[in-house]
């Protein structure tokens, strides 16, 4: 009996021992570069330290005002555009009510109140979608970015419930359905049925040295820059006038502010 | 033990066969799912998780609640509960399949589910959710098992399974609290923004989870004989009236908060989910106002004792179950999502195809519950504990 | 042993239809190649063919990791230090542009079915 035992121990350290090996093994593996060459940024790339997004609203009037921003960005993406409640927005338009909903002041000037809004994702500071994906399909860059991996996303929309924006849509269909063939951009991906999408800032564009198809669509009425560097423009339109963001009290620090 | 799994009588087979068939037939739906996406349920932009999810919650407080047979018995030496606690724990590991199950129907793309585990994401409630159930479930079943082949051999279970039944009772609390932790955590969520609600949700479980044994056991008693034993039923149900109590109160606690501190985002759900939006009921309105006059009827029939151990403690049972059957497995999540993130009112509904999906997953779980609810039978009529 | 008989017929039945591979590849199975057709008017593919034809994968998950997560969006080759940017649909398909001719092929010899095209699009194919 006892030196059964014995023997089993052994064989049972022996294994234990075999797989750790195995398992490191593996991960070393994992971790080293498969690709014998080298990886460099691209030239030429727009780089910031914190990208934010200012939105001048007084500049916007009508759905009309906003239709092309959200038409280029529409392109640049191939977002589809599917009737119901299961549309994938990345950039929509809204009433001041619901974009804005802490704010409860029934006096608000109605020029200001009869308003539609623009809202994207916010590339937040503190953002709630990264904090509960369980496989960093989501993940927020050095850059201030929050970016996806269509690649890595289960489908779980955890983080379309973390989000308090709103900003983030579910393929629950194909949206190559909805899409026109051939795509409006053949140089950029469309998406498939199960993953969430969302706003990416153009991190596609800026790697090309080119600012967000929104903004270079806007004429000036969106600024995008720098929030760390003083001189930006984005900072400096912060500093000369009266700025808000959405749900501020969430501590999530948007990146996309609204000149009201 | 397996071969108890062999012999039964005719309607054992029947039962088994309709199972699968079932299974097979709401198989064909999830395939359709699978294909086609999740376009086939209600779910939609602002409501994003719908049934599957809720049915999850749900049976993670099933699962957990065997701890309530477990807890009785281990800590303080409740002899009376040892005849039927590896019902309890045989009903967990059922409970933990469909749990998973639950997880696998809703994901978008469930073929790379396991990137859980490829990326581990410490700051991810769904990666502890995920260790948590595995463990849950591992435990159980080892639990479940060895203490049933002492049973059978007549023999005390060896001493190493001890530590593992009293780890089991702390596993049990811990798997609800990270379920909870899935909800309570995220900002602007008002109706889940609660510290309550792991301790809700605890307290939902401890009431459900046991009454639902109960009546399966009752179903048990009639088909095969099988006599959990007076006393234990007696105490269980004692069990099941203050779990009740504390779980009606805590919800309580959250109305009062609600409406005495008058914020709107806190009261909205709520209101919501009881009186509906615009003037108009939502369906779940209805649901909502069954499952009140269901939790008090419940309590009515429960709390005075004469009525308790009389013939109308299935009955009560069964309101007990429905009632938070509705508040976790319909308005939690309702409530949750709606009003949305922008204050204004997306509805849902399941679909039929979503109700047959989630059917099917009720069906594998029935369906280990049965094979060994069946072993655990077989081994309790062998060794002569089947009744006083 | 116990219905010895049935027991060992049913070895012998397990094994053969286990080692089914192996046997059938014996009796007048040749070897066939796949016969991808490499893009005309270019030498080399980024990196050695031998490696890129074992490892085009792993590289384009390494790629797509670098890319995404890095922001390193250009690749150095080892084999001519020329410069590549990172994209599955704007860099290796401008040269690869024959999907059935080359990537579908081999992916088919080899029973693998990657469905990198539900949302890259493959070039002149439109969207599908």
């Amino acid at each position: 009996m006892k030196t059964s035992r014995r023997k089993f121990l052994k064989v049972a350290g022996l294994s234990a021992f075999a797989l750790a090996g195995g398992m490191t093994a593996l991960a070393g593996e994992a971790g080293a570069q498969v690709a014998p060459g080298k990886y460099i940024k691209r030239e030429g790339m727009l780089s910031a330290k914190r990208w934010a997004m200012v939105i001048d609203t007084r500049r916007f009037t009508s759905e009309a005002d906003y239709a092309p921003l959200i038409a280029a960005c529409n392109k640049a993406h191939n977002i589809p555009d599917i009737p119901g409640d299961r549309n994938v927005k990345w950039i929509w338009t809204d009433t001041f009510d619901h974009v804005f909903p802490d704010d409860m002041n029934n006096h608000l000037n109605a020029a200001v109140r009869a308003k539609p809004y623009m809202l994207l994702c916010n590339h937040c500071t503190n953002p709630p979608c990264v904090r509960v994906c369980p496989t960093q399909a989501t993940y927020r860059m050095e850059d201030g970015i929050v970016a996806m991996d269509y690649h890595r996303c289960i489908g779980c929309r955890f983080c379309m419930a973390g989000c308090p924006y709103g900003a983030r849509s579910f393929n629950f269909i194909d949206p190559r359905l909805h899409l026109a063939d051939p795509v409006p951009n053949p140089a950029f991906p469309t998406r498939m049925i199960g993953v969430v999408e969302k706003c990416n800032f153009c991190v596609e564009r800026l790697n090309e040295g080119k600012l967000p198809a929104c903004v270079e669509a806007s004429d000036g009425r969106l600024l995008f820059g720098d929030l760390e560097d003083p001189n930006s423009t984005v900072r400096k339109a912060l500093a000369a006038n009266y700025s808000i963001r959405r749900k501020p009290s969430l501590g999530t620090q948007p990146g996309v502010y609204y000149l009201i | 033990m397996l071969e108890k799994l062999l012999t039964g009588p005719r309607c054992y087979y029947v039962w088994l066969l309709f199972l699968c068939g079932l299974i097979a037939l709401c198989g064909l739906v999830y395939l359709d799912q699978l294909f086609n996406g999740l376009g086939i349920t209600g779910m939609n932009r602002d409501v994003s998780w719908g049934l599957y999810i809720s049915q999850f919650t749900y049976f993670v407080g099933v699962a957990a609640s065997a701890v309530m047979l477990v807890l009785p018995a281990y800590f303080h030496h409740y002899k009376k509960f040892k005849r039927m606690i590896i019902f309890g724990e045989f009903m967990a590991v059922a409970a933990v399949i469909m749990c998973a199950l639950f997880i696998v129907v809703d994901l978008g793309q469930p073929q790379r589910m396991l990137n859980v585990m490829l990326y581990p994401t410490p700051n991810s409630v769904m990666f502890y959710d995920m260790i948590v159930l595995c463990g849950y479930l591992g435990l159980n079943i080892v639990i479940g098992w060895v203490t049933l082949e002492a049973e059978l051999r007549d023999t005390e279970p060896p001493k190493w399974v001890k530590p593992l039944i009293y780890l089991s009772i702390l596993w049990a609390f811990s798997i609800h609290t990270v379920t909870a932790f899935l909800y309570a955590g995220i900002p602007g969520r008002h109706y889940w923004l609660t510290a309550i609600m792991a301790a809700r949700f605890l307290s939902s479980a401890f009431c459900s989870g046991p009454a639902i044994l109960l009546l399966l056991l009752f179903v048990v008693r009639r088909l095969t004989g099988f006599d959990p034993g007076r006393e234990a039923i007696r105490t269980l149900a004692t069990i099941i009236v203050y779990a009740m109590c504390i779980n009606v109160f805590f919800y309580l606690l959250e109305l009062f908060t609600a409406f005495y501190s008058n914020i709107p985002g806190h009261m909205e759900p709520i209101m919501f989910l009881f009186s509906g939006h615009g003037g108009h009921l939502a369906w779940v309105s209805y649901w909502m106002w069954a499952a009140v006059i269901m939790a008090f009827a419940s309590l009515a029939i429960l709390i005075p004792p004469q009525l308790r151990t009389s013939r109308l403690l299935p009955l009560a049972l069964l309101m007990l179950v429905a009632a938070s059957w509705i508040d976790k497995g319909l308005g939690l999540l309702i409530g949750g999502f709606t009003p949305n993130m922008f204050e204004a009112f997306t509805p849902y509904m399941p679909t039929l195809k979503e109700i047959a999906v989630a059917l099917g997953v009720y069906a594998v779980g029935a369906l280990v519950l049965s094979l060994l609810w069946k072993i655990a039978l077989g081994v309790k009529k062998e060794a002569g504990h089947f009744s006083d | 042993m116990y219905n010895a008989k049935a027991v060992i017929i049913g070895i012998v039945i397990f094994v053969a239809i286990f080692s089914s591979p192996f046997w059938t590849s014996w009796i007048g199975q040749t070897y066939q190649k796949t016969g991808v057709v490499l893009p005309a008017g270019e030498k080399t593919c980024i990196e050695e063919t031998e490696f890129m034809r074992a490892q085009h994968m792993r590289l384009l998950d390494e790629w797509r990791d670098q890319a995404l997560r890095e922001e390193n969006r250009v690749y150095v080759s080892a084999l001519d230090g020329r410069k590549w940017v990172i994209s599955l649909q704007n860099t290796c398909l401008k040269c690869h542009s024959n999907y059935t001719e080359f990537c579908e092929k081999c992916h088919v010899a080899n029973s693998v079915y990657p469905y990198c095209w539900t949302c890259h699009i493959i070039p002149t194919e439109g969207k599908r």
